[in-house]
């Protein structure tokens, strides 16, 4: 049990340096996208400790609480992730529905630290994160539900297993529409460019992280890059068929995140009814299409 | 043979060490807050984009005080920005720098005999680095900030400690031009 949890942690701290190692390199791709140079790649690691050794103002002990509830809760989800088919903290525990449910803590706690700072951009950044999580979640959990009536199974190891012994066969091939959704989705879940609405800088000054500076930033941006690792590894487990060993997770990882910043780089930001309306209009038609095609005529490649 | 000897450090030395390895991140992760009121911001796109690219040196924009480290006056400061301004520079998260731009801030430029604009910006915050001109030349920009990020390296950029330690001079100062600095009506809670 103390190794599983401390395996757990390790777990956390791999997705955090991976993904804020990964996010550095691609602040240069997207500058090289621009015609720009690009900063350092350990550029993030230096805009974290930065944050954290700055000076700090509260606005209250809901907001303090909140931001440990957030990345508290963020480290605990990392906890399940499974990184290779081997490399399990709780071999037993990475179901799918898991995440979904263990992910909503920290958002929650995010959305809670937020409110308490009394900004009401706060609020309406909150407002329209979750109004974005109404939009992908559909579309995407239609086309997991697909996934798992297929596997059998919603073990994110189990499934990865499947796509490997199925003759390598991934689901983004075996379900090109329900592949192009999830990516969809995923853009929405990382929150990059044209479903960036509830950060939106210059619009409502970055939206829930409004009243924050200094450690509690600092806080948030490792909370922000523990979630993109666990929701951009979902998507490897989920489409790309996971990994045998940790080289092959890195290089999907990095194919997976660097695609979604590249087509992030080129889009301008929708307003949030246009993210409803455009995640109600094509990608649920495009999932239930292909959740009909796979499970009643049986279509899979 | 060398030998090393390990003696215990005070707590001062310590700090100060804790301090030295702060302002390595600090002066390479300088978050910008913009708060363009003259021309001399115009000087800022050029040196953000890819002609210059500021993000070179880990400086990028920032959407709020509280995240930002550095605050930019670009230009000359009429006393209802200045009002604004101060409200501003004392929401940002310490260590904080303020850098101006241009001939406006530091001796009043082509308005010093305006009856709407304050004329030295130092004395009524504190400033780190001058950018001298009107306008200054993108180079002379990348240059102000390659120079406040040496001054944060020889600890010289404490004008955020001025701030605590002189602030009743800089309150006289700021009542002097403003009347009161902190007002409470309807426009501005």
């Amino acid at each position: 049990m103390i190794t599983g949890i401390l395996f757990g942690i390790g777990v956390a701290f791999f997705g955090f340096v991976l993904q804020t190692s990964i996010a550095g390199v691609n602040r240069k791709v997207v500058a090289r996208v621009q015609k720009r140079y690009g900063p350092k790649w350990y550029q993030e690691f230096l805009d974290i400790f930065k944050l954290l050794s700055k000076r700090s103002v509260t606005h209250g002990w809901v907001f303090d609480f909140g931001v440990i509830m957030a990345l508290g809760g963020i480290i605990g989800t990392a906890m399940f992730m499974p990184i290779t088919q081997n490399l399990i903290a709780f071999p037993e525990y990475d179901n799918f529905f898991i995440f979904v449910y263990l992910i909503a803590v920290g958002m929650l706690g995010m959305a809670m630290s937020a409110s308490g700072s009394g900004n009401p951009l706060a609020s309406i950044g909150v407002m329209r994160a979750l109004t974005t999580m109404l939009a992908y979640e559909v579309p995407f959990m239609i086309v997991v539900l697909t996934i798992i009536k297929l596997t059998g199974t919603s073990s994110l190891s189990e499934i990865a297993a499947f796509q490997q012994l199925a003759g390598n066969n991934w689901f983004f091939i075996a379900l090109p529409l329900g592949g192009i959704v999830g990516l969809m989705s995923l853009m929405g879940m990382v929150g990059k460019k044209p479903f960036e609405t509830h950060i939106a800088p210059a619009e409502i000054a970055s939206g829930p992280m409004v009243e924050y500076g200094g450690k509690q930033l600092g806080m948030l941006f490792i909370m922000h890059e523990i979630t993109v690792f666990i929701e951009v590894s979902l998507f490897v487990h989920l489409f790309l068929g996971g990994a045998d060993n940790i080289i092959f997770f890195v290089i999907k990882y990095f194919a997976v995140y660097t695609t979604i910043n590249i087509i992030s780089s080129v889009y301008g930001r929708f307003k949030i009814d246009q993210v409803v309306l455009f995640f109600y209009k094509w990608p649920i038609t495009m999932a239930i299409v292909q959740a009909f095609i796979a499970i009643y005529l049986g279509w899979v490649i | 043979m060398l030998s090393t000897k390990f003696t215990k450090m005070t707590k001062e030395e310590v700090d100060r060490k804790w301090w030295e390895i702060g302002d390595f991140f600090r002066r390479n992760s300088l978050w910008m807050l913009m708060y363009c009121t003259g021309c001399c911001a115009i000087e800022l796109p050029p040196a953000m984009t890819s002609a210059y690219d500021m993000e070179r040196l880990g400086m990028g924009p920032m959407a709020t005080p509280r995240q930002a480290d550095v605050l930019l006056v670009t230009g000359y400061l009429s006393l209802k920005t200045l009002r604004r301004l101060i409200y501003t520079y004392e929401q940002m998260s310490e260590p904080k720098y303020v850098v101006g731009f241009g001939s406006c801030t530091i001796n009043g430029g082509i308005y010093h005999d305006s009856h709407a604009v304050i004329n030295q910006l130092d004395q009524y915050v504190p400033v780190d680095v001058y950018v001298a001109g009107c306008m200054p030349n993108t180079e002379a920009v990348m240059n102000g900030f390659v120079d406040l990020m040496d001054l944060i390296k020889s600890k010289k950029a404490n004008g955020w400690k001025d701030y605590h330690k002189r602030y009743e001079w800089y309150l006289e100062n700021q009542k002097a031009a403003l009347g009161e600095v902190r007002v409470h009506d309807e426009f501005h809670e």
